[in-house]
């Protein structure tokens, strides 16, 4: 356990993330450019995370091998006590499958697919029966307020609506972690609050939420703020988390409940 | 699942799939289409041959050559009526013989008359040719014996005398200037492969042909020899029949033989060989188009690989297996492919159907071409479809994720 590493969530024997001495080289030709140059980083059960960098600092890299998308050059990676940085393609689909979300900054949904049918996507790839998946991809959909949206098309929703039904789709398989990239990256203002205090609850839930963003504004909704640069952690600083609260004089805030089952 | 997402994609771009689909659909169409008028073809060839009568030779006399000038087969009487015996009953191989003698004859009932091949024949004759009475019966060895004056009339003969559905069994008729007892018809047998018409015929015991007719039973018989072989011998009773008649005409082994033997189920063979070959070259020239369709589709699927990329690299970010991918765009391809397959079969059956009913084309549809095209047209989707599919697996999803 590293003890450097103060932990925001009670009780966590040892972190959920934990990267040793990851560094990242892409050979493009002659050239080899180290966009890692040796992170390590512990991350807890529950944590929001947020990480900040300027294009070109690392942070997309940090984010692929932390999404198990990529594989480190060198350097030890454990999700959820599990070494992942040998694992071939079809077992990392399986650990993403299985313990990872994703939520994208142009939501990446599906098109002329219905939100439900989106939602149900990674279970499909975990084998669950038809039934059952739509049972939980009504049940996801509810959580982020879109029970009355769930046979609407991505291009009949709007832009917080369409974030909200990724993170669905993100929450669908009860993963541990949820990888955000500029999730608000393509939406107003007072939508980005709805979907972080999405993200709040979910940390509250138990879920980690580990998000990349630019923008200070959104990375103070977060618990902890690490910011890389050159490939390096520059700094990594916990905060007091401010709350996401959407305005009043527009629609009431999304009913986020807690997981049915939740350990 | 995966099966309803490759109807969707297929569905969504409904133009593009439906021509992309076309070459299998015109591949397999032209399959099933050739192979049922080959089918057809085949089957009125037989048909004909097999009204003539199964495991038949018929043996006819030689030519005759007066001043140079050959007169054909059948122009000199060689064949004598021992000869007929001897082949009755000397070789294993010949089940029946039967001699035809053969006139025209005026037939003249009371308020018409026709004129008609009369053929003198033995009563096995009709059991020779497989050819049934429809009414009454053949006349019998007594009739034979006697040289009865009695008529079996083909339906040809009967419609022409007595109007069609007529029975005349029993009436009397005259033959040349004999007058006649029928006392059968011959069902109706149709026309022979080179359109003429077994039915406008009359039957008469061969000893009365030879006596009322042709003026009396000499050594020679006037005619040829029907013979009935054992079941799928006609080779070898060819054999056995001219060894026997050369032995009989003393032909030494240098002569040519002063008779010839037709053997009609080597010219049917013959016949529905050239038909096969027809047959297959069409299915050659349609199977090309099957192929050209399999490559139409791996064309369309990799442009749908391409358009899709994002959609790839989505779906493996929420967990699918490079083996999901595969199977995915397989399947896609794999749908496309059976489903020109079967609109394929629908079109063929369709223009074989049009055909027979519209321009009385004959043609035969058979399962097992239906299956093996439509199976063929699977192959060919799994074959084109393989590249393609592997190729999107492979991708990298990061790659994909970004991709514009």
């Amino acid at each position: 356990m590293s003890t450097e590493e103060a932990t925001v969530a009670p009780a966590n024997e040892h972190p959920l993330i934990e990267l040793s001495d990851i560094q990242k080289v892409y050979a493009s030709g002659d050239v080899s450019v180290h966009a890692l140059r040796g992170v390590t980083l512990g991350i807890a059960r529950g944590e929001f995370v947020a990480v900040m960098g300027s294009s070109g600092s690392g942070k997309s890299t940090l984010m692929n091998i932390l999404g198990c998308l990529d594989r480190p050059t060198s350097g030890i990676y454990k999700l959820d006590g599990a070494e992942v940085s040998r694992l071939t393609k079809a077992e990392l689909a399986e650990v993403r499958n299985k313990t990872l979300g994703f939520v994208f900054q142009n939501f990446n949904l599906l098109a002329r697919t219905s939100a439900q049918e989106n939602v149900e996507l990674p279970l499909v790839y975990a084998g669950v029966s038809g039934k059952e998946r739509r049972r939980r991809a009504i049940a996801a959909l509810t959580r982020v307020g879109l029970q009355e949206r769930m046979d609407h098309t991505p291009n009949q929703l709007s832009g917080g609506q369409q974030q909200r039904v990724a993170i669905a789709r993100a929450i669908v398989s009860q993963p541990k972690v949820i990888l955000a990239d500029e999730p608000t990256g393509n939406l107003d203002s007072r939508t980005s609050v709805e979907v972080m205090s999405i993200f709040q609850e979910l940390g509250r839930a138990g879920i980690t939420v580990v998000l990349v963003t630019h923008e200070p504004d959104i990375a103070e909704y977060a618990s902890r703020v690490i910011v890389v640069k050159d490939g390096y952690i520059q700094s990594d600083k916990q905060r007091e988390m401010k709350e996401a609260i959407v305005p009043p004089e527009f629609v009431p805030p999304v009913s986020v409940r807690a997981p049915e089952g939740k350990a | 699942m995966t099966f309803r997402v490759a109807v969707r994609a297929i569905v969504r771009n409904g133009l593009r799939s439906f021509l992309t689909t076309l070459g299998i659909i015109i591949g397999v169409g032209a399959v099933i289409a050739m192979m049922a008028i080959g089918a057809g073809a085949k089957a009125r060839v037989e048909q004909a041959f097999a009204a003539m009568g199964t495991d038949l030779l018929i043996l006819l006399p030689g030519s005759s050559s007066a001043s140079g000038v050959r007169g054909g087969f059948g122009s000199q009487p060689t064949l004598t009526w021992d000869d007929l015996a001897a082949i009755r009953t000397e070789l294993p191989m010949v089940k029946n013989a039967s001699p035809q003698l053969r006139s025209n004859q005026p037939i003249v009932s009371e308020d018409q008359n026709w004129t008609t091949s009369v053929y003198g024949v033995a009563t096995e004759y009709f059991d020779i040719r497989s050819w049934p009475m429809s009414s009454g019966a053949i006349f019998t060895d007594a009739d034979i014996d006697s040289s009865a004056k009695v008529v079996v009339l083909g339906q040809t003969v009967v419609d022409k005398l007595y109007g069609a559905n007529a029975n005349p069994v029993g009436q009397m008729v005259r033959i040349g200037v004999n007058p006649f007892r029928i006392v059968g018809v011959a069902n109706r047998k149709g026309q022979s492969s080179s359109g003429t018409d077994y039915d406008d015929a009359a039957f008469i015991p061969f000893t009365t042909h030879a006596h009322k007719i042709q003026g009396g039973l000499g050594k020679y018989m006037n005619g040829q020899v029907y013979i009935q072989t054992q079941p799928g011998m006609t080779t070898r009773a060819q054999a056995d029949v001219t060894g026997l008649m050369r032995d009989r005409h003393k032909i030494p082994p240098s002569g040519d033989d002063d008779f010839s033997i037709r053997n009609l189920s080597e010219i049917a063979s013959s016949q529905a060989e050239s038909t096969d070959t027809i047959t297959t070259l069409l299915a050659c020239v349609a199977l090309v188009s099957l192929v050209v369709g399999g490559i139409g589709i791996m064309n369309i699927m990799l442009v749908s690989v391409t358009e899709r990329t994002r959609e790839i690299g989505v779906r493996m970010a929420l967990g699918a297996k490079p083996m999901n991918i595969l199977s995915q765009f397989l399947i896609e391809a794999l749908t496309l492919s059976i489903t020109g397959g079967l609109i394929g079969v629908a079109s063929g059956v369709g223009v074989a159907l049009l055909l027979t009913v519209k321009y009385q084309w004959p043609t035969l549809l058979q399962p097992e071409v239906i299956v093996v095209s439509v199976g063929f047209s699977a192959f060919v989707g799994v074959v084109f479809g393989l590249y393609p599919a592997w190729k999107a697996s492979q991708l990298d999803p990061i790659d994909a994720l970004r991709y514009e």
